[in-house]
């Protein structure tokens, strides 16, 4: 799992859930798999990350020095930023570990890469 | 433009393996390796909405649609399957061919709608459960739930049969919807009530432009 697919799961689904965000994440392993750095889509998908939840998920994954606590100004232009960006959302997979929801305490394993979000029926 | 020639697009997905032991009632039927190369080629070359865009993959099963779309240079593809053979096919398909940028969850499509997922992606593809084994309608729910996840277009299969009902529910969503191809998709007897060894039935390729939508 990318942190970048992390950004936008949320627990919302199971009964009485109001916000389910952000879901408390812990790895166990983790790996590193390259790829094409496209700054353009970085920009384009900055309105629908939340700052927050990445910079938490950073320092689970042991990157938070590379990433600021709050979202900086004028981003596009910070090139060295947009790639520590990169790194974090598309280069970092998340092979065993959890995701906890912030209300319930309901766990969703990650396994082999996997996030199983399915609910049981009487959850939902 | 498309970063692979149609063919190769097809040689490569040659390689994707289907399902181990597919489950009727969740109709898994692999989308043929030749249909998800012509879809997604398609999608690319005609509209470009693969190339450096956020896809999902709407029941993804082994991961054909997804795998595709990564191949044509999607920035990152999420995939969405209920079945747990399903989705570890899926990752090991995606470790075997060494893809970047393509993710699998496993949640039920049906409730996606109403979550952060909502108009997250550029484009939806999907190869929809037809709805035949005791899920009638199962493809149209499917369908709605692309067109409330993407702000682009939602690419889908459907049977010839159901055309002028899903030009009808276009309409109601707003959305713009045309049939881009008739195809003859071709069922491999993979089930033992099949009593042809193969058989053809008629599928439309929809384009499904949703940048008009009014959504919540």
């Amino acid at each position: 799992m990318k942190l970048s697919t992390y950004n936008f799961l949320t627990s919302m689904a199971i009964k009485g859930v109001k916000v389910g965000y952000p879901l408390k994440l812990t790895i166990t392993k983790q790996n590193v798999v390259e790829s094409e750095f496209n700054p353009v889509f970085i920009e384009k998908l900055l309105p629908k990350l939340d700052w927050a939840a990445l910079y938490g998920a950073a320092q689970v994954a042991e990157c938070a020095e590379d990433i600021p606590p709050a979202q900086p100004d004028n981003i596009a232009d910070n090139e060295a930023l947009l790639q520590k960006l990169h790194h974090l959302l598309f280069e970092i997979d998340v092979l065993e570990g959890q995701l906890e929801c912030p209300e319930t305490g309901r766990v969703f394993p990650i396994t082999d890469g996997i996030p199983n979000m399915l609910l049981n029926e009487d959850e939902v | 433009m498309a970063r692979l020639k149609l063919k190769k697009l097809e040689e490569y997905l040659q390689c994707v393996d289907g399902f181990e032991k597919p489950k009727i009632l969740l109709e898994q039927y692999p989308t043929p390796p030749h249909i998800a190369a012509c879809m997604v080629h398609h999608i690319q070359a005609q509209h470009e909405d693969i190339e450096g865009n956020l896809v999902a993959d709407l029941g993804c099963g082994c991961g054909m649609l997804s795998i595709a779309a990564t191949m044509l240079g999607a920035q990152l593809t999420v995939g969405f399957e209920l079945d747990d053979s399903a989705v570890d096919t899926f990752r090991q398909n995606v470790l075997e061919m060494e893809l970047p940028n393509v993710d699998c969850v496993r949640a039920n499509v049906l409730q996606l709608p109403g979550s952060k997922w909502d108009n997250a992606f550029d484009t939806v593809v999907m190869n929809p459960p037809f709805g035949t084994k005791h899920n009638a309608g199962m493809d149209m729910r499917f369908l709605e739930v692309g067109t409330r996840l993407a702000t682009g277009a939602v690419y889908s299969l459907h049977k010839t049969s159901t055309r002028a009902y899903i030009q009808k529910k276009c309409k109601e969503w707003g959305a713009k919807g045309s049939v881009v191809a008739e195809l003859r998709y071709n069922i491999d007897a993979s089930y033992k009530f099949h009593k042809q060894k193969s058989k053809d039935i008629e599928v439309d390729f929809w384009r499904l432009d949703v940048t008009e939508m009014v959504k919540l």
